[in-house]
């Protein structure tokens, strides 16, 4: 039986369980002369029966099915001839790739020999097997908790404090989900970068000059060497965000001025979600709109004006990246703008400032740690970001800061590293992970320090 | 006496031409402060009717396709009964085309000539004869897709007076185009492929419907998933947890993820779901997984802020009348904060089908011209479709890429709005 199909199985089960469960309540409140209190309503006792029916089934299922994969290799293997298996682990890998694309009547990468045949036939039986066992072992399983959780049903069953405190354990569990999603990351990134820093120095990756990401095939090949310097990287990534902050700061926070001081109502119906609406689109988007109109543009303004521009100019990428982020950089401002009491405007405008002189010398002044707060939540977001620079920035790590030509971004260099094939043990593509590693730690850094000074400015004026 | 002015109003005299000489500069200055915030929002609605033209510019040829009329010989000698399928049909368009010029000749020129057409026009006529095999031995007037150069010079895009050395097309090739848009048998017609169809590597042939399924099934993924988990852990944190060491990690941890790149996210899912999960490449199944956690913070977040909209009155009522917690919120509290959760999660659906960098990680960005059956079968997704399109060196890539935003943007568009309606429903002032 496919998994799928046992899914559906087994979710109509568990409703066949809650009715089960129910009607048995149903029929003890109603057995006695005159109906019997129950201490449940008869829908917990329905509820009860179904979770006890489905919660042990979906978790061996899941498990199951986790581990499935792994086991029927590993017996698949260990009956295939000797001259197969002594093969190198990669090699190895190759194989078990070959057996299951043939399993599954996919094209093979070598000529199908008899023995492969044999192993392919023997991988299909033993997951038909294994699901058939499944199948079996889950309704069996459903079916005699059912049972048994009816069997426990009486007049004083707890059922609503017992299903309430299932839910409850299932309400932590999704909650606990965001702290295993941050040791996920720390764990995935860090495990492939150590193993890249076995190979490459800590020292080297984070102080070399010169970014050339490639392991020989040969010895003796051209360009064999590699080199894993990551500070080009580093100083484009910089420059990028860089100039998308120079294009963004100004124009965001003069916009949530604007907005927030002078406008009326009516401008700022329109204005405001018009600016938003810059936020919600697709950073795939801004990528094409960088690389086929504003860097052509650049490029052709800069041999108007005798100057020689990267066709993949850092200026192109960074200022519509700076645009990107006009949004995020105003709707905070703004936010921390509306913030500051009336009182301390009405105090400026009682000594007889301009609006102008209020906003610069009071209301700047005293928002101007949650709109730091702000701009280091966007640096972070403008180092982060990916699409734009990989597709309007270059590949080639250039250490330069001028916004001329053409630079590199860690962004960038983990897509080009990691997409395509790749093999696990390769420096290049463990240069990935620690690049992505140092991405995560910046702006982690960034991110804690600027919801801290964020936090902090909001209980200021509360 | 000459009554002097005392020292006291000599001052005040003073202090007050100071601030009247000052004054119109003053005024200057706020009035050119002034213009500075209404040019900064000016520029940014500027920069966004830029993108929005150019896109649009560029993209709105691409729902028109070039099709030239054919007068195709379904020769029975090609199409042998028992082998429909395999038959040499490309055989039957290059006979066709011959057949309107039957002057040129030599292996080159035909090769030219032959180039008109695009290579999927055999596909098409198998279809024709596949759903009716009694056309075999007729002849025909099919309308057939042009090849993409042939478009693209149509639609203007390749300029003609150029020397024939810098062009795509030949002088020759253009003298016939020139001849049979002459004798009507040049049209342009809407382009059903590009949005029926797969991916392909030839311009004319690709189509978008393949990335829109699998946009489809990663959303549904991340839907089926991220909504429950999200609604669950924002009411354990807003309803039940106390305030403690534990409520503050875990806080902590979901506005730093709100705030993690996306392509981390991707770096995990290559790490934990395809290198030691063994879940298959490409899949729509990781791609939701991804997105879920990548999700997850916002609707979480917005979710909260549902919970927190809901008046302790409400709370305390249910209480009151013997509720037990559970069913206070189950029964009181979730129905009024469900408006709010669903707009916030929309929002995140947005956000998750604009996605692209997390997905290159997981393999998305294979080529694949079937359209995904299940969650399972390898697939793209719209973003990463337009991605891939836009590195294709093919001019006529450019008109398909804009035109393929076009519909990412026409479906962000249509969830916003629907974000808005919801919350201009539902929303309510206690």
């Amino acid at each position: 039986m496919a998994p799928v199909s046992l899914l559906v199985v087994l979710l109509l089960m568990s409703t066949a369980a809650y009715y089960f469960g129910r009607r048995k309540a149903f029929a003890l409140s109603g057995r006695a002369e005159g109906a019997v209190k129950l201490h449940s309503r008869p829908v917990y006792h329905g509820a009860l029966t179904a979770l006890w029916c489905a919660i042990p089934a979906l978790l061996i299922f899941g498990f199951w099915l986790l581990c499935e994969t792994q086991v029927i290799t590993q017996l698949v293997l260990k009956d295939l001839p000797e001259s197969i298996r002594s093969l190198p682990p990669d090699r190895l890998n190759l194989v078990v790739n070959d057996i299951r694309n043939l399993e599954s009547g996919n094209f093979v990468s070598q000529t199908i020999d008899p023995a492969m045949q044999a192993a392919a036939g023997h991988y299909r039986m033993l997951r038909s097997i294994s699901h058939n066992a499944l199948a079996v072992i889950t309704v069996a399983l459903m079916a005699a908790a059912a049972v048994f959780v009816r069997s426990r049903i009486a007049v004083g069953l707890r059922a609503r404090n017992q299903v309430e405190a299932i839910f409850t354990v299932i309400l932590i569990a999704c909650s606990t989900i965001a702290i295993f999603t941050t040791i996920g990351i720390i764990l995935s990134v860090l495990y492939e970068a150590i193993r890249f820093f076995k190979v490459i120095p800590v020292t080297d990756f984070l102080f070399g000059l010169s970014w050339s990401p490639q392991m020989a095939i040969r010895a003796d090949q051209v360009g064999s060497s590699g080199a894993f310097g990551a500070v080009p990287v580093f100083l484009g990534t910089a420059l990028i965000s860089a100039i998308a902050m120079v294009v963004a700061v100004p124009v965001g926070l003069m916009s949530a001025i604007y907005l927030s001081e002078y406008a009326d109502k009516r401008f700022r119906a329109v204005a405001k979600p018009l600016i938003e609406v810059l936020a919600g689109i697709p950073t795939v988007v801004y990528g094409f709109f960088a690389a086929l109109t504003v860097a052509p543009f650049i490029r052709d303004a800069g041999s108007m004006l005798g100057m020689n521009v990267a066709s993949e100019s850092a200026l192109a990428a960074g200022l519509v990246m700076g645009i990107m982020i006009i949004p995020f950089v105003s709707s905070l401002s703004d936010d921390f703008i509306n913030a500051v009491p009336q009182s301390l405007r009405d105090g400026a405008y009682s000594l007889g400032a301009t609006k102008s002189e209020t906003i610069r010398q009071v209301i700047v002044p005293a928002a101007i740690p949650g709109i730091i707060g702000g701009v280091l939540l966007a640096v972070s977001r403008a180092i982060g970001e990916t699409m734009i620079v990989v597709m309007a920035a270059g590949l080639s790590a250039n250490l330069t800061v001028n916004p001329l030509q053409a630079v590199t971004t860690v962004t960038v260099q983990i897509v080009t590293l990691l997409v395509g094939d790749q093999e696990f043990d390769s420096p290049k593509t463990l240069a990935a992970f620690a690049l992505g590693l140092i991405l995560f730690v910046v702006t982690l850094c960034l991110n804690v320090i600027a919801l801290y000074v964020v936090r902090k400015y909001r209980e200021q004026y509360e | 006496m000459n009554k002097e002015p005392s020292a006291d109003t000599q001052a005040a005299v003073r202090t007050l031409d100071i601030v009247k000489s000052g004054l119109n500069r003053r005024y200057r200055a706020e009035r050119r402060f002034r213009f500075y915030g209404l040019s900064a929002i000016v520029l940014s609605i500027l920069f966004l009717a830029l993108l929005f033209a150019s896109i649009v510019g560029k993209g709105y040829s691409a729902f028109w396709q070039t099709e030239i009329k054919l007068d195709v010989f379904f020769d029975p000698a090609v199409l042998q009964k028992e082998a429909l399928i395999n038959a040499d049909y490309p055989a039957l368009i290059k006979a066709a085309v011959q057949n309107l010029f039957p002057e040129v000749d030599g292996r080159q020129d035909r090769r030219l000539l032959n180039a008109l057409i695009s290579t999927g026009a055999g596909y098409q006529l198998r279809g024709m004869v596949l759903k009716d095999p009694g056309i075999v031995g007729r002849t025909v007037s099919v309308w057939v897709a042009a090849d993409d150069e042939v478009d693209m010079t149509l639609k203007g895009h390749f300029r003609r007076d150029v020397p024939e050395a810098e062009r795509r097309m030949s002088d020759k090739q253009l003298a016939w185009l020139d001849r049979l848009t002459a004798e009507g048998r040049v049209e342009r017609n809407l382009n059903t492929t590009f949005l029926s169809g797969g991916d392909s590597r030839e311009p004319e042939l690709a189509g978008i419907w393949g990335a829109v399924v699998g946009s489809a099934f990663t959303l549904v993924i991340t839907l089926a998933l991220s909504f429950p988990i999200g609604v669950a852990a924002a009411v354990y944190l807003e309803e039940f947890a106390g305030k403690n060491r534990w409520t503050d990690l875990i806080e902590v941890n979901i506005n730093n993820l709100a705030a993690v790149p996306s392509i981390v996210f991707g770096l995990l899912g290559l790490a934990v779901f395809l290198n030691f999960f063994g879940l298959p490449r490409s899949a729509p199944l990781v791609g939701g997984l991804v997105l879920t956690l990548m999700t997850l913070p916002t609707i979480i977040i917005a979710s909260r802020s549902a919970l927190q909209a809901v008046p302790p009155s409400i709370r305390e009522a249910a209480l009151g009348v013997g509720a037990s917690r559970m069913q206070m919120v189950v029964h009181h509290v979730l129905p009024l904060a469900l408006p709010g959760m669903l707009t916030g999660t929309i929002i995140g659906m947005a956000r998750a089908l604009g996605e692209s960098a997390p997905l290159l990680m997981i393999g998305m960005v294979a080529f694949i011209a079937d359209i995904p059956h299940g969650v399972t079968d390898p697939a793209t997704v719209l973003p990463v479709q337009i991605y891939l399109w836009a590195d294709s060196p093919e001019r006529a890539f450019v008109e398909k890429t804009s035109a393929a935003i076009m519909v990412l943007l026409t479906f962000l568009v249509v969830m916003n709005a629907g974000a808005i309606v919801l919350r201009k429903r539902f929303e309510r002032r206690w």
